[in-house]
């Protein structure tokens, strides 16, 4: 072969290749509103990728170019990312023993240069007529699962899921720290409903049962619901700058801004009422740096907040009580959210702040049958285990358990801030004054009833004004709420060179 | 059609809204008592108040019917 012929042979396999799937899967795609692998690529990078992998990986079967993933290096925001990225033109981005092969090496490789890792999914699994070269074996399949598992805590590891995502195919995402969904076409599933209609009956349709506006509501197996592929590449370039390239450096210091400006104060928008329900939102945009915003779950269990945010340029992870959403109450979903935004934020450090408003974990045959305080369990054990800069803030009241769930004075936080007006209690003054005296309340003539319970309402809220338990030191300091972002600045500057190892052991036994 | 439907397990505290009402998607229609504290319950979607379910004092449990919007 003469060098011309070598290479225009070669210019011709590697056009093939970088065209992906028949003509016919691509208008498919788009009708979808998916875009190719290789615009996603495009998208998410500040200049494409600039070195790839494996493209001509079973090239000499014609029909199957980079077998079906893309796997490379590129930048976002000029720092170095590893990718995968499956390419549902080639036999639905199912996985060969190749694409397998490819997916290893890309994990291996960003453990090596220590970066983050970003899986673009959309796979419907594996070819059953490849099995035995791609499922069982020392590097088959379940290594890359393996290998997630490995490299959790080491590097951020971030799932796109633009297609489906099924069958052993749906760990990719249950062991990444984040999962962006794109509504209508992300899925996730065991069985599909083929399947699961042979095998134990059940008729439904792939969204009901494993759709992403489900998982990203009901399951909690995504976290963020995307409404295009533009929206969960822009959310993936965002969320990645609050991390470190790995768990040995720190997150990356932005330019300060100030939070917006509103028409009405911190203090204005708490109200007086204990009971009456505010929206937790309006108190986090007053302290943060403006447009910081990156939440996680916003979806599920809404009555935890969970997000990432700047202050005075600062990566921090907020955990906040939504009072608005079922009373801010803990429920087992919420303890779970929590649990594992914790173990994120403090694997790769990332300052904690607490904003407490809480009556508690939920009561009741129900939350008990679900299994609330193995679950609450998980929230306080993961919130324990946190080294990083952890700060609280008591915004109106903790009560009960929900004091230690939100990292109460017991679990070492570097600072626990009280705002004028709170309160701390094993519970409120109504359901105290209803455990202690309902025998003599009882007893007491019906006119007398509401005047006594009064007066000892009042001398619990004495017992359990703020300033008592200031003067106790089980609180570090009172603040105006207006002063809270002041004061947040100054103390997470302070706290930045704390360094602790929790404990040591070989692990902890962590309750599920 | 949609049912409004109890977030939580607790006592229908107040009810805001009349049949024949109309409502805006996010308005709340209804406060539940829970955990001593008020649980607004918000209208996922506009409409008119079809028809009241609960009553104010009812103990309802997490996914009982409030009211049905049209």
């Amino acid at each position: 072969m003469t060098k011309l012929t070598a290479d225009k042979k070669h210019q011709e396999m590697k056009d093939t290749v970088l065209k992906g799937g028949h003509e016919k899967y691509h208008e498919k795609n788009k009708e979808q509103g998916k875009l190719f692998v290789r615009e996603r690529l495009e998208l998410l990078f500040d200049e494409g990728l600039q070195a790839e992998d494996g493209t001509f990986a079973n090239v000499l079967a014609g029909d199957l170019p980079a077998d079906g993933v893309v796997t490379g290096i590129g930048k976002i925001h000029g720092r170095t990312v590893c990718v995968m990225a499956n390419d549902s033109t080639v036999k639905a981005g199912s996985w060969g023993k190749r694409t397998v092969e490819k997916i290893i090496r890309i994990q291996e490789t960003a453990e090596k240069l220590s970066v983050p890792l970003l899986y673009l999914v959309d796979s419907a699994g594996a070819r059953i007529t490849d099995q035995l070269e791609m499922f069982p074996g020392r590097r088959g399949a379940g290594r890359i699962f393996y290998n997630q598992v490995k490299l959790s805590g080491r590097i951020p590891q971030i799932c796109l899921l633009f297609g489906p995502s099924a069958a052993g195919g749906a760990y990719i995402p249950a062991f990444c720290d984040v999962v962006v969904m794109v509504e209508g076409n992300a899925s996730m599933y065991l069985g599909s409903p083929r399947m699961a209609e042979m095998v134990i009956g059940e008729k439904v349709d792939l969204e009901t049962m494993g759709g992403a506006k489900m998982h990203c509501s009901i399951s909690g197996c995504g976290d963020v619901l995307a409404k295009t592929e533009e929206e969960a590449i822009a959310y993936a370039r965002q969320y990645i700058s609050y991390f470190p390239d790995n768990f040995k450096n720190k997150p990356n210091v932005e330019d300060p801004k100030l939070p917006a400006t509103f028409e009405k104060s911190i203090e204005e928008i708490i109200p007086a009422n204990q009971n009456a329900a505010f929206n937790m939102y309006d108190l986090i945009d007053r302290i943060i740096d403006e447009g910081s915003f990156c939440e996680v779950k916003k979806l599920f269990a809404a009555e935890i907040i969970t997000g990432f945010a700047r202050i005075n340029g600062q990566s921090v992870g907020i955990i906040a009580n939504q009072p608005r959403v079922k009373g801010g109450v803990l429920f087992h979903d919420s303890a779970d959210k929590a649990a594992k935004f914790i173990s994120l934020c403090d694997a790769f450090h990332i300052p904690l702040l607490f904003l407490a408003d809480v009556p508690g974990f939920m009561i009741g045959t129900q939350v008990e049958k679900m299994g609330i305080i193995r679950h609450g369990a998980k929230m306080i054990f993961a919130m324990s285990e946190a080294t990083v800069p952890k700060i609280t803030v008591i915004v109106r009241k903790a009560y009960g358990a929900g004091l230690y769930a939100m990292a109460g004075p017991a679990f070492e936080p570097d600072v626990c801030i009280a705002l004028t007006g709170a309160q701390i209690a094993v519970m409120g003054p109504e359901a105290a004054v209803n455990a202690v005296y309902a025998n003599k309340i009882a007893a007491l003539p019906k006119e007398e009833q509401t005047a006594f319970i009064e007066q000892q309402r009042e001398e619990y809220r004495k017992e359990i004004d703020v300033y008592r338990l200031a003067s106790e030191l089980i609180i570090d300091d009172v603040i105006e709420p207006n002063e809270l972002r002041k004061t947040l600045e100054l103390r997470l500057d302070a706290y930045k060179s704390k360094k602790l190892t929790f404990t040591e052991r070989k692990h902890g036994v962590s309750p599920v | 059609m949609t049912i409004v439907k109890a977030s939580m397990a607790g006592t229908v505290w107040k009810i805001l809204v009349a049949e024949g009402e109309q409502v805006s998607a996010g308005q709340d229609v209804v406060i539940l008592e829970s955990m001593k504290m008020e649980i607004p319950i918000a209208a996922e979607e506009a409409g008119t108040v079809k028809r009241i379910i609960a009553a104010e004092g009812d103990f309802i449990n997490v996914d009982d019917d409030l009211v049905e919007i049209e």
